[in-house]
């Protein structure tokens, strides 16, 4: 039976065929639907939202040396936090197969920066497998947990995001138990610092077999329409080493090229692949990010080789985009926007979202402000302009504190509640410790918004909707040392206003805790609340347009000049109201608020 | 390429792209095709714009269309059609609008700089445009988020490589059954919009009497 499934619920389907037991991860775009389906559609498999992807991983290493099949899933600036244990768990090797999905995303579309993860599991010896399609998905995460047993070497499984994020059909199998493997205590291959030495040859003994693994997979293929094995190269004859969903785009645009096709992009085939290129005058490597394969072949003394000059590395990769390269007669995408305003349309802060009022209050106040990775990364955009800098998960606590060593006044930090808790808390008990000054304001909405309304350790629930212990906030504040800690509701403006200046005038480090729910928390919904939309009465309405300075898409102008709020938009947050001079903004059939 | 139907949806995050792409691409998997349908999650739903590609045919390699090639660019709003409607084949392609504006929120004078003259403009430049009222229509059938709906079925008269009743199945599988009846009322509502275009122009533009008045005035 074929199903249409995305790239990532393929994986989840791949997972739970291959037998995995215990699956963890942190959301991240394109990353988060993996265990969303594990979750919703999986019961056999024991599913988690982790703290951070460094804890996602270990716990996930401690299950697979446990002796269960797992899947670890993160994208690709999430291994940058798992890094430690990901360079260090192939020494000891894996008991039980342990695979980790690396979501990289080319272009950029949900990131702060383009990586390629490949080299990462270069460094740490780690073997890749990459899928092309969505099939290809499901049956990569199983042939990585085999290879992953056989080798005794974690392995990664990267896709990008228009992989994960496109759907193509997929034949479904049935699920394989696979019985728990013998965990047994051996110092000498878990307790890797003391007994490194005795391990450091078999890292690459291992990687050695692997590569001669490479040679014989059926993942790593030639597929010959011109030239032929063995054969000296006919004139003009043109062959494509491609890994991936380029892989895809090469067969789109070149049908007629021989392809060694890359399931595997580490270790690569040496030998298959030098007997490959040898048969053509040209090879294109087609490769999305960087040039990693390609510069391996030219290590390997292969010298006819095409890529990056003409493919690039910047930005996603497209079939127009390979075709232009290799000078295919592709018409140019007419450029409308020399003739005509095509405006952008940024994302936004959606209608009612409790950010809007912590960065209403940060604007007026011009402090500097260091935010974070999250939604309220929005909040550097306009109307608001008033988040000044953001790199990284967790890195707003401690640039703040950096801007405020560096002259900048009282700095403001803000972050949100998930990310808070994944790598928030040591920067702030440093701040604490080091004698600073700042402001902190977490914005607790009681979830992780911006990749689709996850749960986390202080939303009071698990991935699957069970209640969890909820983590104190402000409790875990207090106890890092800040004295001044303040909790308002992040509707109530003037509050939020207020709790932000005296946190601003206090003496030594300040947080306010903005609390929330995201709009987009089905609890939220009107009908769920028992509230109804706000209205604008005419009769009472002065058209001093107060109300639009709120920025609330909801609000728009009559033909007559009158705001109006759409009531199917409406959200009921009182925001509005709360401005209104003339108190002509209410609930639907109620008086004034 | 010929034998693949591409297809590229637009619209504004929260207008149901995303929904009536997968409609289409289940509709085509119902068919018989091969099927392969791209979009981007994440940060581009906070009402950003929002794009997906569907394609179907016999073997279909890559998810994205490539820029030309476009059988039918759908825009669930004006500037979005605009935005995406290069895809377009300038030959054989039509270019599919909902004729509603929505203002970008987080823009400087957006409103003032807004491209109102979008359609003329894209007709000037030789393409088929096609600009319907399924915003006007879904308030009139007393929900505006049914537009994207109507929109898929005026669409799908353009694509008759997939029956009728397939997309009949297909709605009605995908639909949870509270919001059938008003999602096959807009299905059909759709058809009827779009059929005349094959004949071709001009459209219906009198709003039928009654329930829908005075709800334009929002749109300014």
């Amino acid at each position: 039976m074929k199903e249409f499934l995305l790239g990532n619920e393929a994986i989840a389907r791949g997972a739970w065929e291959g037998g995995v037991k215990f699956a963890s991860g942190y959301p991240g775009t394109p990353s988060t639907e993996i265990l969303e389906t594990l979750a919703r559609q999986y019961p056999e498999v024991d599913a988690q939202w982790s703290a951070n992807e460094k804890v996602a991983f270990e716990e996930g290493m401690g299950a697979a040396i446990g002796g269960l099949r797992v899947l670890v899933t993160m994208k690709m600036v999430g291994l940058n936090v798992a890094a430690d244990s990901f360079m260090v768990f192939p020494y000891s090797g894996t008991n039980g197969g342990f695979v980790v999905i690396s979501a990289d995303d080319p272009g950029m579309h949900s990131s702060q920066n383009e990586q390629d993860n490949r080299y990462l599991a270069q460094m740490a010896k780690v073997p890749v497998l990459e899928p092309s399609t969505a099939q290809e998905c499901k049956d990569f995460v199983k042939l990585g947990l085999e290879i992953s047993e056989q080798f005794s070497v974690p392995l990664m499984l990267r896709t990008t995001t228009r992989l994960a994020h496109h759907k193509g059909l997929v034949e479904l199998g049935e699920r394989l138990e696979v019985p728990q493997r013998e965990f047994v205590p051996d110092a000498k291959r878990f307790s890797v610092p003391i007994y490194r030495t005795l391990l450091r040859p078999g890292v690459e003994k291992r990687i050695a077999a692997l590569r001669a693994y490479a040679e014989t997979t059926p993942v790593n293929r030639a597929e010959w329409r011109s030239g032929k094995a063995g054969q000296p190269p006919a004139k003009g004859s043109l062959g494509c080493v491609a890994s991936s969903i380029a892989y895809q785009y090469v067969r789109e645009v070149m049908p007629e090229a021989s392809v060694f096709r890359l399931g595997m992009t580490h270790p690569l085939p040496p030998r298959a692949l030098k007997e490959f290129c040898a048969a053509h005058e040209t090879i294109y490597v087609v490769e999305e990010g960087e040039p990693f394969v390609e510069d391996q072949l030219k290590a390997m003394g292969i010298t006819n080789v095409v890529g990056k000059e003409i493919f690039g590395v910047i930005g996603e990769y497209s079939p127009e985009r390979i075709a232009k390269a290799i000078g295919l007669n592709v018409p140019d995408q007419p450029d409308f926007s020399k003739e005509i305003t095509v405006l952008p349309r940024p994302p936004m802060f959606c209608i009612g979202c409790g950010h809007r009022t912590v960065f209403d209050s940060l604007r007026q106040l011009k402090v500097t402000v260091a935010g974070d990775i999250g939604c309220y990364t929005m909040g550097a955009l306009p109307p608001y302009e008033a988040s000044h800098t953001t790199f990284c998960m967790g890195a707003s606590i401690a640039t703040a504190f950096g801007l405020e060593r560096a002259g900048h006044g009282r700095t403001v930090a803000v972050i949100g509640d998930s990310t808070f808790v994944h790598s928030g808390i040591p920067p702030l008990i440093d701040a604490v410790y080091n004698g600073s000054s700042l402001t902190l304001l977490i914005l607790d909405n009681s979830t992780t918004g911006m990749t689709g309304q996850q749960s986390h350790p202080s939303s009071g629930k698990t991935l699957r909707g069970k209640p969890a212990p909820k983590l104190d906030l402000e409790g875990l504040v207090r106890a890092a040392g800040v004295r001044q800690v303040q909790v308002v509701d992040t509707w109530e403006r003037k509050e939020v206003a207020k709790a932000i200046r005296s946190a601003l005038a206090y003496e030594g480090p300040a947080v306010v805790i903005a609390t929330g729910p995201c709009m987009r928390l089905p609890e939220m919904r009107l009908s769920e609340r028992g509230e109804k939309p706000y209205f604008i009465d005419e009769a009472l309405c002065t058209k001093c347009d107060a109300c639009f300075k709120v920025w609330c898409p909801a609000i728009t102008r009559t033909a007559l000049g009158f705001p109006i709020i759409d009531p199917l938009e409406c959200t009921a947050c009182t925001v509005c109201a709360q401005v209104c001079p003339v108190d002509a903004i209410a609930p639907e059939g109620g008086g004034c608020p | 390429m010929t034998e693949t139907t591409n297809l590229i949806f637009a619209g504004v995050g929260g207008q149901g792209v995303l929904l009536i792409a997968e409609l289409t691409a289940r509709a085509a998997v119902r068919a018989g095709f091969d099927v392969k349908q791209t979009e981007v999650h994440g940060v581009s739903q906070r009402g950003g714009s929002v794009e997906s590609h569907v394609r179907f045919g016999p073997e279909v390699h890559s998810p994205l269309v490539i820029a030309g090639q476009a059988d039918v660019v759908i825009g669930l709003e004006k500037l979005e059609g605009l935005r995406y409607a290069s895809f377009v084949n300038p030959q054989s392609g039509t270019v599919l609008v909902n004729d509603h504006e929505i203002i970008p929120g987080s823009v400087a004078n957006a409103a003032e700089r807004y491209p109102h003259h979008a359609l003329d403009f894209l007709r000037d430049k030789g393409l088929k445009v096609v600009a319907l009222p399924a915003s006007q229509r879904a308030h009139d059938m007393g929900d505006g988020r049914i537009a994207n709906v109507i929109m898929l079925g005026a669409m799908s008269v353009l694509l008759p490589r997939v029956p009728k009743e397939v997309w009949l199945v297909t709605l009605d599988e995908r639909i949870p059954a509270k919001h059938r009846t008003l999602n096959l009322k807009a299905f059909e509502t759709g058809r009827g919009l779009a059929s005349p275009a094959s004949n071709p122009l001009p459209f219906p533009t009198a709003v039928p009497s009654g329930e829908g008045e005075g709800r334009g005035e929002r749109e300014a």
